[in-house]
């Protein structure tokens, strides 16, 4: 065994470490590259667009109906589509994740609290086409039973499943903020009297409030640019509505019913679609910088 | 707490009653809290129960070996999980070395500078990107920019990037739970980096990386978006071209650039034709993407259970 290397040897072992690293650098940097592609793509397509169209139209008009004879390109009412599913999502996930996360850290024993969280995993592995068709043929049908002339496309249920589909990413990063809390915290407010419930809505989550309001705002991203729940079942006509209960297209359903017809490469209607995606993208962007900005502004140092 | 010490002074001993009276608050928070975290297991039974009831009666081996037809009763998903499971392989060969590379070199070898800031807030923020804005990349890059069409390889590369950050951040955090001992140890009897990295690092960090890989892939499994994006097909009654010739050389990749059709594209679909009898069918399309997406995570699940069990450096 002790034989020693030669010059040359190790000359080539030098060499294969290089390459190796070499390799291993091109690997990381791949994806720089995936991101650079993404915005010259966007970009690029879409400057085609706005050179149609004139960005004050786009953001100002309040028909969206690129593929009619007589077009009109106003992204409202695909934004206000995708607000109205996100904001329906959110008033299921808010209270039901956050109450979930609360219990898990607070009040959870460690066996529960193991055990949940692998099936929080599996429900997050659920393909969102089957959740689609969940919204469309469960959803719907239950909520017309109370709800009066519920059409069967609606925001409503779309964004009610959405919801149930972010629960797992706003409790378990909630859940991870209210952990991260310090137990002395939790010690000297029990101390005083309080009860674990008092302590948990008053002490722990005030403590981990940006963490939980990180936790929130990526469920938000989510929610902006989820695509098959509401293709399938929020309907695709664009429509400029506050009401859930109305059917209405999102970004990602126009861009979607878009890709399944056949249009020709180079069309305005091929290059809406960019410009639609760049309006997402900027979207969900700046929620994860806002959240980004949350965790570092609001970070409590323990 | 402190509404009843404002109203009596804050002398004032807070009464028996009103301490059982926060009791049961908390003990009624509880009940909300495990009903709101059980709501998910409840939904996910829901979605299988619905599946299966609405499904399993089309679910037979003719469903199976039979192509997408315009009557719904002969209707059946050979082209969709053929589709799927060639996408996922091309997904595999590509989003797997290029992730877990990348995530050896921001553990193992990268400097703390800029470049490395700049490669850690790009990966985060990718794992941010709808994935409908990947199937626009490919729309626009591979589809008319590099003209590989709307093909498997397409598909393949596309979720692979989509993937990338799910087994980036994986592989960094198998690697990180490798003792630095392990290292040293190599190191010190004259390993070079290169053959600490492969011979040491990487075995003892495999399974926390296949578990990674695997999600990936089962999240690929289900990625319906990107590649109606990119314009699969919806309607395929034929097989990609055999990866396996009688002339030389035996092998053929001409496959790669067939068109396809995926299990997911192929539920949406039949779930967009109104009428039961093809909502049956999308009802049992989806049920086998959901077995196996569903064992897919359990596998990764099992893995690291067990794989925490026996970790003990």
């Amino acid at each position: 065994m002790a034989s020693r290397l030669t010059a040359t040897q190790r000359r080539w072992q030098r060499r294969r470490e290089r390459i190796m690293e070499g390799v291993l650098f091109l690997c990381a940097a791949s994806s720089v590259f995936v991101t650079i592609a993404i915005v010259v793509v966007l970009v690029w397509e879409s400057a085609a667009f706005f050179a149609h169209v004139p960005i004050a139209t786009f953001l100002t008009d309040t028909m969206w109906t690129p593929l009619f004879a007589d077009p009109r390109y106003g992204i409202l009412p695909l934004l206000c589509g995708t607000m109205l599913s996100t904001a329906v999502a959110l008033c299921v996930a808010g209270p039901l994740g956050l109450t979930a996360a609360i219990y898990l850290s607070e009040f959870a024993s460690a066996p529960v609290r193991e055990s949940t969280k692998p099936v929080l995993e599996l429900l997050s592995g659920v393909p969102t086409v089957v959740y689609g068709f969940f919204a469309l043929l469960v959803v719907t049908p239950f909520l017309q039973t109370f709800v009066p002339n519920l059409p069967g496309f609606n925001i409503l249920s779309a964004g009610i499943v959405i919801g149930i589909m972010i629960i797992p990413y706003v409790a378990s990063l909630s859940e991870d903020a209210m952990r991260a809390v310090p137990n002395a915290l939790r010690d000297g407010s029990l101390a005083l009297g309080a009860t674990r419930l008092e302590t948990a809505f008053k002490v722990v989550l005030p403590s981990a409030i940006s963490g939980v309001a990180a936790a929130f705002a990526l469920g938000i991203s989510r929610a902006v640019g989820e695509t098959m729940v509401v293709a399938i079942a929020a309907g695709q006509q664009p429509n400029l509505t506050f009401d859930p209960r109305e059917p209405a297209a999102t970004i990602t359903a126009y861009i979607v019913q878009v890709a399944l017809g056949d249009l020709p490469h180079g069309g305005i209607g091929y290059q809406s679609i960019f410009a639609a995606g760049l309006t997402l993208l900027l979207m969900t962007l700046s929620f994860n910088v806002f959240a980004f900005w949350l965790r570092a502004r609001f970070r409590e140092a323990y | 707490m402190t509404d009843v010490a404002h109203q009596h002074g804050p002398r004032r001993i807070v009464s028996e009653v009103q301490v059982l009276r926060r009791r049961r608050r908390e003990r009624i928070f509880v009940i909300f809290g495990l009903a709101s975290t059980l709501i998910g297991l409840l939904v996910l039974l829901a979605l299988l129960g619905n599946l299966v009831i609405d499904g399993v009666a089309r679910l037979d081996w003719n469903f199976l070996t039979n192509f997408p037809s315009r009557r719904a009763a002969q209707a059946g998903i050979l082209s969709a999980w053929v589709g799927s499971l060639l996408v996922i392989l091309v997904t595999a060969c590509i989003g797997a070395p290029l992730g877990v590379g990348a995530g050896i070199y921001l553990e193992e070898y990268s400097a703390r500078n800029w470049l490395t800031n700049i490669i850690e807030v790009n990966v985060a923020n990718l794992a941010a990107v709808p994935s409908i804005v990947y199937g626009l990349l490919a729309l626009g890059l591979f589809v008319y920019g590099f003209g590989t069409g709307r093909s498997i390889f397409t598909a393949g590369l596309t979720l692979a990037l989509l993937i990338l950050p799910i087994v980036i951040v994986a592989t960094r955090e198998a690697i990180r739970s490798v003792p630095q001992t392990i290292r040293e140890a190599a190191l010190a009897i004259g390993a070079t980096k290169g053959q600490v990295t492969k011979d040491h690092v990487l075995p003892a960090a495999l399974p926390g990386v296949l578990t990674g890989v695997i999600i990936g892939l089962s999240r690929a499994l289900g990625e319906t978006a990107p590649l109606i994006t990119i314009g699969a097909l919806t309607f395929i009654a034929f097989l990609p071209a055999p990866p396996i010739t009688s002339e030389f050389p035996f092998v053929s990749f001409e496959w790669l650039f067939d068109g396809f059709t995926v299990l997911p594209i192929q539920a949406f679909n039949w779930i967009s034709r109104p009428g039961r009898d093809f909502h049956a069918n999308a009802a049992a399309a989806g049920l086998v993407l959901l077995i196996m997406t569903l064992a897919l995570n359990s596998i990764a699940i099992v893995l690291r259970y067990r794989l925490r069990k026996r970790l003990q450096w």
